[in-house]
């Protein structure tokens, strides 16, 4: 069964991508569609065999052994694995299925439909590895997916860009896990999941020196693994390519920016909960590195006009909660989230897909509205979607966030406070963001051409199907399994390791009342005053950013970090390359190298060549020098002698 | 064993075919495509004993095998001493699988001269082959040296325009190394009274010998490889040599410093490669930052593709020098799949200018729309180039990363920047190629890919993915000889030490 869930989508892949031409489009639409529901099903079955029982291993063959240090292909079918396997697979076959419709005008066919299947191959290698080279094998597999389809649309010059900057971002992070990885092997002395996490506790004491200072190994461990986490799930310092991932189609920005890859270092964290267990610190780190970028994404959100970098930016600042979730030991939580979430956010996207075909390619919304009407079925589609991300009763997001919250605010500590503050400010902005998004684009006046009005229409049946699936999950996905992923009798059983003093999910359920209201009590007013902004007061919003223009200008550029990095990093890298290459290689090396010998030895070579002048007379000198000089040297060398 | 000496064989039927083409007189067109055939016939065999070779090893074994002994200049004891072991095995299969891609590559796009082109690289190849396989300092000398002349000949003559310069400068780098390694064998000779390389592992010098002797051999070794700072004759090499030229130089001259380095540096003069291993760590470190930083500014193709070589070479110097089995193995995996991937990307470039006659980067772009064949086949390079998990690219680097770790975690950390250096400037080399607007007409009238063109560089696509899925196949038979040379290498070590108040850089050092 686990091999048909894992194996299906890269069949199709290679179907698709080897043969695509032969077969035709059409066929390769069939093939991989059609893999990637029997995966999904496949999956769900799964889910239910693993979910009472216990996981197992499956070892397909050895992959690296060198030494003491040995990689095997395996899928490790874990509870927290078919989690994730379930999400990846239902949520990318409908987005294949979507993607029928959505590319059908795309004259490369095929080869999108071979890149999604790819990637949801290398995802599903990712979470079902059984050690951490297999993990960094899906880990940068998706990457290449990610980069592949960010700039499938590749006369683009910005999508080229993009997909440079995801690619070469996130191997920024990855180089944190790698070192992870590393010292991993270097304390434990293997790379297997079981050995690190059965011994992890054995070690909680370890130290080890760097540059004189004793450093707590496993903190330094979890905080290169949280490096890789930062990267893939565009926390701050490390996110500003998922915006620019945007210039991906659609269907891209629902599976691999919103559903499934970026919640890999949420996966990554909670898969090593037994090891982050005992650093205390790098989960203070990671709950303040979540707040942060829940913060700052939301702001940002508050302040965009292209509809799909909305709902980015609000991708960013719900994976803020998660990671925040995770910093107090809510792994649980933080996993119901990335479940929900990936439903409802993927609904989103593909809806705000769905709205741009009808718009003819518009994302701006400030050229969007009053087309509501127009689009019932999509607009209807989009209001579960964002009920769901305000976290409104009793759409997923509400259990999931609310759960969140309960937690940090149970964990009683410093930084546990900060995440709840800032958690329950995030609620009322999650809430204005997504009423803003709604309110520009389908009500109040239309902005757009009346020719571009005139051709809106509501999409396929082959578009809307899967959106149904969709908001299906974003309705009920909450209380259906919300006694699975944080009740009392969760389903993680050994997967997640909780140490007792840390059970914040078991404390959150005896929060007061006034803090279990509190998340919906925000995403009400947060609604209403996004009313009171783009509808009621339509002029309110152009008031209120000139009123308060810097911190206005601030959001809206996303706060400087692209330029600042610009200018510090990419500049800076460029020109260290030019002196190194002009001054080093050609001045210096080349010059007192191998030029200048040369240039020493025409000199030389040019004064010895001198003395061939063809000249008998010269030549007959020369000699009687010559034996002048030797005739006057043995003489007075023999007469030394004596 | 079996009576059939197997390795002269290999590296002297290269000879064989150089013997028919000199005998191939007509027509100029009739001997050209003569010799041609006769280069190519013969490489293919000389890679069917590689892969027969291949096939007779056995992995369990540490020993040298398929040895061939006899002497050949008695008075000073120098003997023909041919030998095989997991070390040099894969060098061997890297030689004789490339000949044959290089001879095919030329096939159309060396049009002068062809006849003495194929003897070149008929001859380089034996040369090649000799030098992996000798086990006596004056045989591989001979081998060794020998390889720059056909090399030589191959950039001077059927380069671009600076090919004299280019070939020149080759030359004075490489040969200033071996003259000093000349030396440092005479002192060995000199000293343990031998030229057999078996024996002078067992038998290493004092230790203030051992230091001049390690700088000599290192000279050489370094030039070759090449390593910061004396790599600057490797850019206008490859830039100036014919495409063919270029991955023979990349594909397999390199790697013949880092097999000198595990030949000669670490087992003959382990205390000298100890002490120096710090100095080598950070000329490594600097070559790999360094030359990637080069890298990303380079308008020429194959200029941009050179330095990406010094830098991942880096590696292997790194790997090499921490004396652990991680490091080590990771090392000759990355040289094999440098010479795999770096020879390929050559050949993509290649490729390209057979069609438009230039490597500036701006001529091109947007080619993925006339030639979508090769923008598959490049990507695919590109990425195992980057180092992608999956690819043999990923494997080396990350072994060797992982010895430097277990030595010194600084020194990865800073290795691995060159990770992402190399990420950038590959994927924006590739964006700038064949994505993007069609600006030049020429460029965007090129036919794609032949079927010729298509079979070689597939052929390559499928080792790499191979060694990079199914790594093993070449670990399983490196190891058994890097374990031996690295126990030899901590016990010389410890005895030097008087057994026991040494610490050994070994794993788990660090952690306490």
């Amino acid at each position: 069964m686990e091999l048909l869930a894992v194996f299906l989508p890269l069949f199709a892949f290679l179907i698709a991508g080897l043969f695509g031409k032969k077969i035709g489009d059409r066929m390769s639409q069939c093939v991989t569609c059609s893999a990637l529901v029997v995966a999904a099903f496949a999956s769900i079955l799964l889910f239910f065999d693993v979910v009472g029982g216990h996981g197992y291993t499956t070892v397909l063959s050895p992959w690296i052994s060198s030494g003491e240090f040995s990689a095997f292909w395996a899928l490790r079918i874990d509870q927290l694995s078919v989690v994730m396997i379930c999400v990846v697979n239902i949520i990318s076959a409908c987005v294949h299925i979507y993607s029928i419709g959505y590319m059908s005008h795309d004259p490369c066919k095929a080869r999108f439909m071979a890149y999604l299947s790819f990637f949801t191959f290398v995802m599903l290698m990712l979470v079902t590895a059984d050690n951490l080279l297999q993990l960094f094998f899906g880990w940068e597999g998706v990457g290449l997916a990610s980069y592949l389809l960010i700039g499938f649309w590749n006369n683009r010059d910005s999508a080229n860009s993009a997909a440079i900057k995801a690619f070469v971002v996130n191997r920024v992070g990855d180089l944190g896990l790698v070192l992870g990885i590393m010292l991993l092997f270097v304390i434990f002395g293997s790379i297997e999941f079981d050995i690190i996490f059965n011994n992890a506790q054995l070690h909680s004491q370890t130290m080890f020196t760097f540059f004189g200072y004793d450093l707590h190994a496993l903190t330094v461990v979890c905080l290169l693994l949280f490096v890789g986490a930062v990267g893939k799930s565009a926390q701050l310092g490390l996110h500003t390519w998922l915006p620019d991932a945007m210039e991906g189609p659609t269907p891209v920005s629902a599976l691999i920016h919103a559903a499934t890859m970026v919640t890999a270092g949420v996966f990554l964290v909670a898969r090593f909960s037994p090891v982050f267990e005992y650093a205390p610190i790098a989960l203070m780190v990671v709950t303040v590195f979540g707040a942060l970028t829940a913060f700052m994404a939301a702001t940002i959100a508050m302040t965009q006009f292209d509809i799909k970098r909305v709902i980015a930016y609000s991708t960013m600042s719900q994976l803020g909660y998660m990671f925040f979730a995770l910093g107090v030991s809510a792994y649980g939580a933080a996993m119901f989230h990335l479940v929900t979430h990936a439903f409802f956010k993927s609904l989103l996207f593909l809806g705000a897909g769905s709205v741009i075909h009808a718009m003819s390619d518009e994302q701006d919304m400030r050229k969007m509205g009053g087309i509501y009407k127009k689009i019932p079925v999509t607009y209807a589609l989009m209001l579960i979607g964002s009920l769901a991300l305000a976290g409104i009763f009793p759409f997923a997001g509400y259990f999931s966030k609310d759960i969140i919250l309960e937690a940090v605010w149970a964990d009683h500590t410093w930084f546990g406070d900060f995440a709840f503050l800032i958690g329950i400010i995030v609620a009322f902005m999650t809430a204005f963001y997504s009423w803003r998004l709604l309110l520009m684009t389908f009500h109040g006046e239309p902005r757009m051409s009346k020719d571009v009005m005139s051709r809106v229409r509501e999409s396929s049946s082959v578009i809307l199907a899967p959106l149904f699936i969709l908001a299906a999950g974003a309705v009920f996905v909450g209380f259906v399994f919300y006694n699975m992923f944080v009740g009392h009798h969760s389903i993680w059983h050994e997967t997640i390791i909780v140490l007792q003093e840390n059970d914040t999910i078991t404390a959150a359920h005896n929060a007061p009342f006034w803090i279990k209201r509190l998340p919906l009590l925000m995403g009400g007013f947060g609604i209403v005053t996004a009313y009171v902004f783009y509808f009621w007061i339509p002029s309110l919003p152009a008031k209120f950013s000139s009123a308060f223009k810097w911190i206005y200008m601030l959001f809206f550029n996303k706060w400087f970090f692209d330029e600042i990095y610009n200018r510090l990093i990419v500049r800076g890298v460029y020109c260290l390359g030019n002196i190194f290459w002009r001054s080093g290689d050609q001045n210096i090396i080349d010059r007192f190298g191998p030029d200048g010998s040369v240039k020493v030895s025409r000199k030389f070579a040019g004064m010895l060549s001198r003395f061939q002048s063809g000249y008998i007379y010269q030549y007959a000198f020369m000699m009687i020098v010559a034996v002048i000089g030797i005739v006057s040297w043995v003489i007075f060398r023999v007469g030394q002698g004596f | 064993m079996f009576e059939f000496s197997l390795l002269s064989a290999m590296t002297f039927l290269p000879l064989a075919g150089v013997v028919i083409i000199l005998f191939i007189r007509g027509e100029q067109e009739y001997v050209a495509r003569n010799s041609r055939y006769v280069a190519l016939f013969t490489s293919v065999f000389t890679f069917a004993f590689g892969l027969f070779m291949f096939l007779q090893f056995d992995s369990a074994s540490a020993e040298f095998q398929f040895v061939e002994k006899s002497n050949w200049f008695k008075p000073f004891g120098i003997s023909y001493h041919m030998g095989v072991d997991g070390i040099s095995l894969f060098f061997i299969l890297l030689s004789v699988f490339l000949t044959p891609i290089c001879i095919l590559a030329s096939w159309e796009s060396i049009k002068v001269r062809v006849k003495e082109y194929m003897i070149a690289f008929l001859v380089l190849e034996t040369f090649m082959i000799g030098t992996f396989c000798a086990l006596d300092t004056v045989l591989f000398y001979t081998f060794f040296e020998g390889v720059l002349i056909p090399m030589f000949l191959i950039i001077g003559i059927w380069g671009g325009q600076r090919r004299v310069y280019a070939s020149y400068k080759f030359f004075l780098y490489t040969l200033l190394g071996s003259v000093l390694m000349l030396l440092a064998l005479l002192t060995l000779y000199a000293q343990v009274g031998s030229t057999d390389i078996i024996v002078l592992m067992d038998n290493p010098v004092a230790r203030d010998l051992q230091m001049w002797l390690w700088l000599a051999f290192f000279a050489s070794f370094a030039v070759k490889m090449p390593m910061w700072p004396v790599h600057t004759w490797l850019p206008d090499a490859h830039v100036e040599a014919p495409t063919a030229g270029s991955v023979i130089l990349a594909g397999v001259l390199l790697k013949m410093g880092g097999y000198g380095f595990l030949r000669f540096s670490l087992p003959m003069f382990p205390e000298a490669s100890l002490f120096f291993a710090p100095m080598v760590y950070w000329l490594s470190i600097i070559a790999i930052i360094y030359t990637s930083l080069i890298a990303l500014v380079q308008e020429d193709m194959k200029k941009l593709i050179a330095y990406s070589s010094v830098a991942h070479m880096g590696f292997v110097t790194l790997g090499i020098f921490t004396a652990t089995t991680q490091g080590v193995e990771g090392g000759i995996f990355q040289m094999l799949s440098h010479g795999l991937i770096s020879a390929a990307l050559f050949l993509c470039v290649g490729v390209l200018y057979d069609r438009l006659h230039t490597r500036e980067i701006l001529r091109y772009g947007g080619l993925v729309k006339n030639m979508p064949k090769y923008a598959t086949v490049f990507m695919i390079f590109v990425l195992g180039s980057v180092g992608l998990p999956g690819t043999s690219g990923f494997i080396g680097e990350f072994l060797s990363l992982l010895g430097a770790f277990q030595v010194d975690m600084l020194i990865a950390a800073l290795a691995s920047i060159g990770v992402v250096l190399g990420a950038a400037y590959m994927l924006i080399l590739y964006r700038r190629v064949i994505f993007g607007v069609q600006v030049n007409k020429d460029a965007a009238g090129m036919p794609d890919l032949n079927n010729r063109e298509y079979g070689i560089l597939l052929s390559i696509i499928v080792l790499v993915l191979w060694l990079g899925l199914f790594p093993n196949v070449v670990l399983d038979r490196v190891s058994p000889s890097v374990d031996k040379l690295l126990t030899e290498y901590h016990s010389k070590l410890e005895v030097a030490a008087g057994f026991g108040n040494v610490i050994v850089g070994v794993e788990g050092e660090q952690v306490k």
